[in-house]
């Protein structure tokens, strides 16, 4: 099952390139870039692992890039994504996410069923990667 | 743009003067002329990696192989004859042509490069480095990288890095190391890596005295101040005595000179203050303004202070 969250999830995965060039637009716009990662795919996981500090002191896609790589370096079986934060008043929110890296073998998701009380049934997603303990998942 | 089109529909053949206009490269270069005085060579040097540049550009535009030439430069020179000026153009001048993508400049002594601790100094290096992506790494007075009598120091591991990201990386940073001239020769000559890798090694040659003059004048006309006609001879005879001082530090010591005269000035217009200033009063740099200084002091009473007054 191919995972897909942010942007651009629907396309085949980004080249070094063209990750490059989605990190100049997010930098044109003035926008701090920061990389994260994660072995817990679940779409309401909004709390992902920091890889170093959000870079707000940098300026070219190459050295953003490099921290990139860095991270697949370690982290070469997991969820790697890229987000932009805009930090203008009214916005400060992440404006651009997408991911840049991900595991070979992506078990993918089960539907859990709750019966509740009478005949209501509550649904809810589960991942079959978590049924293992972190850092062993993937 | 007739001619650029011609040039669409012939593939054998490039407008350079087309080119030229369109990176308006002669901006910056007429900039450098008028902003920098004298520096001769440096000059040059800089002409010809416009130009080396340039014709890559056209070579690039007709598929012909380009070999991504390198840039790397150090600049040697005494103190105060334009190395940080310079180097602040010339990541202006890559970025019109090209060559890096932002063309920021990060100007970095030892401190910021080298760590205090084991394991420190990588992280710290590769740190400025990632900020110099896109444009120009600035090293000023790069020998201290290098301290040969303690064989411990982390400055030979900031070394390391840097030479490896500017032999791999080379499209996306420049770096530019700084230094005195004789110092900066035994520095290359104990890492013969470093030299090796620099393209281009720029030598800023000394002010003569009416360069000094001439860029005394300049900065005074970029603060909207102008010299009176006998205060201009004063000043020349000023330099003229600070040369043979110690601790001349060329533009810089101008600099200083005149800073220290428009205080003595804006006393001197305080002095009189019943009196209406004008707008010329105000502009104007007068022969006792420059004459207060303990450079003419010294030289009639032969003894030779240190700083200059």
């Amino acid at each position: 099952m191919h995972l897909t969250q942010g942007q651009f999830s629907f396309l085949p995965p980004l080249t070094d390139e063209q990750i490059s060039a989605q990190i100049r637009w997010a930098l044109d716009h003035d926008w701090a870039v920061g990389v994260e990662f994660t072995d817990d795919p679940h779409p309401r996981n909004t709390y992902w692992d920091m890889w170093g500090m959000p870079m707000f002191d940098l300026r070219d896609p190459a050295a953003i890039l490099y921290e990139i790589n860095e991270c697949r370096r370690a982290y070469p079986t997991r969820y790697i994504r890229v987000t932009a934060f805009d930090s203008t008043r009214g916005w400060e929110a992440p404006r651009m996410s997408y991911l840049v890296n991900r595991p070979e073998e992506e078990p993918g998701f089960s539907i859990v069923r709750q019966e509740g009380e009478g005949r209501h049934i509550t649904y809810t997603t589960h991942s079959y990667a978590t049924e293992q303990p972190p850092g062993e998942r993937y | 743009m007739g001619d650029r089109e011609g040039a669409g529909t012939m593939p054998d053949g490039v407008d350079l003067g087309a080119l030229f206009l369109e990176t308006k490269i002669q901006e910056t270069l007429d900039e450098l002329d008028a902003e920098l005085v004298g520096l001769r060579p440096v000059k040059t040097r800089i002409r010809e990696i416009a130009a080396l540049l340039l014709v890559d550009r056209a070579r690039a535009q007709l598929d012909l192989a380009g070999g991504n030439p390198s840039l790397h430069m150090s600049f040697t020179g005494n103190p105060g004859t334009g190395k940080t000026t310079v180097a602040m153009r010339m990541a202006e001048l890559l970025a019109k042509l090209g060559y890096v993508r932002q063309g920021q400049l990060v100007a970095v002594t030892r401190d910021d490069l080298v760590g205090q601790y084991i394991g420190h100094t990588a992280p710290k290096t590769k740190e400025v480095l990632k900020r110099a992506m896109g444009g120009v790494l600035f090293i000023d007075e790069a020998y201290y990288l290098f301290k040969p009598e303690n064989e411990r120091d982390y400055g030979a591991e900031s070394i390391e890095i840097l030479l490896q990201v500017m032999e791999n990386q080379r499209n996306d940073l420049v770096v530019i190391l700084a230094g005195y001239k004789d110092r900066m020769d035994t520095f290359f000559a104990s890492n013969p890596g470093m030299s090796s890798r620099i393209a281009h090694h720029i030598d800023f040659p000394d002010y003569s005295l009416d360069e000094l003059v001439a860029i005394g004048k300049l900065m005074l006309a970029a603060q909207q101040y102008r010299l009176s006609d006998e205060a201009e001879e004063v000043f020349r005879r000023y330099l003229e005595l600070r040369m043979t001082q110690p601790n001349f530090a060329n533009a810089r010591s101008v600099r200083n000179a005149l800073d220290r005269t428009r205080l003595r000035q804006a006393n001197r217009l305080f002095e009189r203050r019943s009196a209406r200033v004008t707008r010329v009063d105000l502009m104007t740099i007068e022969p006792p303004d420059i004459l207060a200084s303990r450079v003419f002091e010294a030289d009639s009473q032969g003894n030779d202070r240190e700083q200059g007054g």
